[in-house]
């Protein structure tokens, strides 16, 4: 087999396309990238949704964080500290073992049968609890920025008259973004390299289909050799996370473009933030 | 520190050198009732530990079981970490090709479809199995999904919880499980996979496996293997 | 444990409950605690002084030192740590065994590398294979710590990095007019100074590290996953303790370990925190001063 053709039979069968079966034998560099690239396919699934999703549910637990009303503060406390204060490991483990306790039929709401199977499958499952967890991390970044926006540009907005949800829109919520977005950067690099965890704690692979680490994991399986799929694994990481900060840096520009250059948040990348 | 303590960890360690009688370490899973297990004083136990201590016994060896997981058995086994591997392995071609296999202490035998009811679809259905087993290439090939867990017991929580349809897995290790369901669990069907279970040794160690090897015929002549297969696997066991 | 634990089979649940939670297997996964402790006590240390060592190697003037520090600095942030921890430990033991071969047995003659096997002379072997399992053990424990060591020397290798570029210019320079060396520079106005700059990156590292010690279980030392795993999962007549598939609940208490161990440690760090900030050109510093007065 070429390595066109095995781009050809592999390089979706992640997703469960091409050849059914994996290689047995005669194990060639070509099919170790191929299909190792094939399972990064879900390491960016899992990455790109949980964290558009959790973008969402984190400002909303920011914005609780800072409520008055210990009703509200407190849950979204409690949130926060759960799951940044404990393994994602550990996290997945739980969220399987209670997705599977879910009565498989269905639960009956309001005369609706709401299906709760899916939840049990990784790709459920697991950008479940991964957005949960990102959505912790996030919160406390864009807390911790809401709490740091300068005092003058509340002042200022209430010398315009401008009140309510009208300077959370136009004042404050852009500075806690600005503010914020170098350290979400790095929560963005962390979740991606999280998301080798998935079938690696507890989601089982289902026909064969996982991520990049599952492959590798079944190429160092099969050739006895953990030297060469493991640092492929590495490779693409590295291409990714170049390609994640390039893309989080392009957002960077566009929230600082009305500063003078020197006064314009750097991304440096700084590991705190990993779980 | 970190080169003070290995330092001294390693002068520690060739003490031990001296002695000239070399330890042959044999390695189990443990989570394997009841090939292999962890008894509930913590120790390892089952019919591979109780089987191999006989054969160190008989053969004249110095012989320790250590606990290893059944992901990183092979490169542990090739690295030299140890020596042995009696883990519940089959006996097959494929197999053959990597590692050297003694006469097999446990008949080739079937492997079960374990399902909740038996009407279960093992042909297209989704099936259980354990990550690098027979069973596992087995399952990929017959065209039925597979659904791979870490450890044996997950694949039998996974139909349990109604994960997967059904579970594909040695008799001798689903036989137990299915009887202490209480109806729960049934056997949909059985085949035959692999060539008996024996004990895997590196390519290169011919001498000690041919050691085993002898021992194993002995026991098998001596029937005193079958009395060991009686303790473990009950009665419904298959003897020599 | 009890005297009447020697039949289970017999008991009613409280004293079951008892016996089963008292159980070797069990003394075992409450000693494996003390493993992941002992891990976190010899590993911060030791990370520490990789950290220290990669940040003064990317801080270095030889431009070969300093790609080695910024390489081993970067090397985290693009490359998942649990990838590192798939194929360090036989790395490392591979390379131990390779250079105690090369040192010991000059003479030897079949190839080390022989197809699949790695096979060293037996003087080579680390720890022999005569030693008793519990030296394997320790050996097994050394290398899990080594290698945590040097993927979390990484992680504090950017934070000491960091710190060391954040305190003050004018205080090395005022050091350097007094006329002092380089070298005492760096003793005795830089290290001292960074600390608290570094102390906020280090205590996340340490609940970093806290929350990492679950892989440990990937390195081949039996830790609190471990056995939660294998206590949790449902057990057969074989079993003094038969029960079906409890892996919820022993996990439950693992999620619970770990909320109050971060808890703790936060607690601790933010004392640790105002102790160091005391006297220092900081704001808190600074704050503290002002209260004082």
């Amino acid at each position: 087999m070429t390595c066109w053709e095995t781009i050809g039979a592999y390089a979706f069968r992640s997703l469960g396309y091409g050849e059914r079966l994996l290689p047995k034998s005669d194990f060639t560099l070509c099919q170790q990238f191929t299909l190792i690239g094939s399972g990064l396919i879900w390491n960016i699934y899992f990455g790109v949704l949980a964290l558009a999703f959790g973008f969402f549910l984190a400002n909303a637990l920011a914005l609780a964080k800072t409520a008055r009303s210990a009703w509200v503060r407190k849950p979204a406390e409690w949130f926060i500290f759960v799951f940044r204060g404990s393994p994602l490991f550990i996290q997945f483990f739980l969220g399987y073992q209670l997705f599977v306790l879910l009565p498989k039929n269905g639960v009956e709401l309001w005369g609706i049968t709401v299906h709760t199977d899916w939840l049990t499958k990784a790709w459920a499952g697991a950008l479940f609890v991964l957005f949960l967890n990102t959505a912790a991390y996030s919160a406390e970044i864009f807390h911790g920025a809401l709490m740091a926006v300068p005092k003058g540009d509340l002042e200022a907005a209430d010398a315009y008259g401008i009140t309510g949800f009208a300077r959370f829109r136009r004042i404050l919520w852009p500075t806690m973004l600005r503010l914020g977005w170098p350290a979400y950067t790095n929560e963005a690099i962390f979740l991606f390299h999280a998301t080798t965890l998935v079938f690696f704690s507890s989601f089982p692979a289902f026909r064969q289909q996982g991520d990049a680490l599952y492959y590798a994991g079944y190429f160092a399986d099969k050739t006895y050799n953990p030297f060469i799929p493991y640092p492929i694994v590495g490779f693409y990481f590295i291409c990714l996370t170049l390609l994640l900060t390039w893309a989080f840096s392009l957002v960077n520009r566009r929230l600082n473009r009305h500063l003078p250059s020197n006064q314009r948040a750097r991304i440096r990348l700084r590991p705190q933030l990993i779980r | 520190m970190k080169k003070t303590l290995l330092a001294s960890a390693l002068v520690a360690l060739s003490a031990f050198a001296a002695n000239a009688q070399d330890t042959v370490r044999i390695a189990t899973e443990g989570l394997y009732p009841p090939y292999n297990l962890i008894d509930d004083a913590g120790n390892l136990a089952g019919y591979e530990v109780d089987l191999g201590n006989e054969i160190c016994k008989r053969a004249g060896l110095t012989c320790e079981f250590v606990q290893n997981d059944w992901d990183s058995m092979m490169p542990n086994l090739n690295s030299g970490n140890f020596d042995v591997i009696m883990a519940g392995m089959s006996i097959t071609e494929e197999r053959k090709k990597d590692r050297l296999f003694s006469q097999n202490y446990m008949p080739p035998a079937v492997s079960y479809y374990v399902a909740t009811s038996a009407d279960a679809d093992i042909k297209a259905g989704v099936v259980a199995a354990q990550t690098g087993t027979i069973q596992a290439g087995h399952v990929a090939e017959s065209g039925a999904q597979l659904l791979e867990f870490k450890t044996p017991d997950e694949t039998v929580a996974a139909v349990q919880n109604g994960e997967a349809d059904a579970v594909l897995a040695d008799g001798e290790y689903l036989q137990p499980v299915v009887d202490a369901s209480g109806g729960a669990l049934v056997v949909v069907e059985t085949i035959p996979l692999g060539d008996g279970v024996g004990a895997a040794f590196r390519q290169s160690d011919t001498e000690l496996a041919a050691k085993f090897d002898k021992v194993i015929a002995e026991m098998k002549a001596d029937g005193s293997i079958n009395e060991l297969i009686k303790k473990w696997f009950k009665e419904k066991a298959v003897l020599f | 444990m009890f005297s009447y634990c020697a039949d289970p089979s017999t008991l009613d649940s409280t004293r079951w409950m008892l016996c089963y939670l008292t159980s070797g297997k069990h003394l075992l996964f409450y000693s494996s605690f003390g493993t992941v402790l002992l891990l976190l006590a010899v590993t911060a240390p030791v990370a520490l002084a990789f950290g220290f060592g990669g940040a003064m190697a990317a801080r270095s003037h030889n431009p070969g030192l300093r790609l080695f520090g910024k390489g081993y600095t970067a090397m985290v942030r693009g490359i998942p740590d649990i990838i590192f921890f798939m194929f360090f430990v036989i790395a490392l033991d591979q390379a131990l065994e390779w250079g105690l071969h090369q040192w010991r047995c000059p003479d030897w003659v079949e190839p080390i590398r022989n197809g699949l096997e790695f096979k060293v002379c037996p003087a080579a072997k680390v720890p022999p294979s005569s030693a008793p399992q519990i030296w394997h053990e320790v050996y097994g424990f050394a290398l899990a710590v080594v290698t945590f060591a040097i993927v979390f020397g990484a992680f504090a290798a950017n934070v000491l990095y960091g710190a060391m570029n954040a305190v003050p210019r004018a205080q090395l320079e005022t050091a350097e007019a007094y006329g002092m060396s380089h070298r005492q520079v760096f003793r005795r106005v830089l290290v001292p100074q960074m600390w608290v700059y570094a102390l906020p990156g280090l205590s996340n590292l340490w609940l970093i590290l806290i929350k990492a010690t679950p892989l440990l279980f990937l390195l081949g030392v039996k830790d609190i996953v471990y056995w939660a795993n294998e206590l949790g999962s449902s057990k057969t007549d074989t079993f003094a303790y038969p029960h079906g598939d409890w892996k919820l609940w022993y996990f439950l208490g693992l999620l619970v370990f770990y909320l109050a161990f971060t808890r703790l440690s936060e607690i601790v760090l933010s004392r640790l925190s105002r102790r160091l900030s005391r006297g220092q050109a900081t704001m808190a510093g600074e704050a503290m001063r002002k209260a004082a007065a």
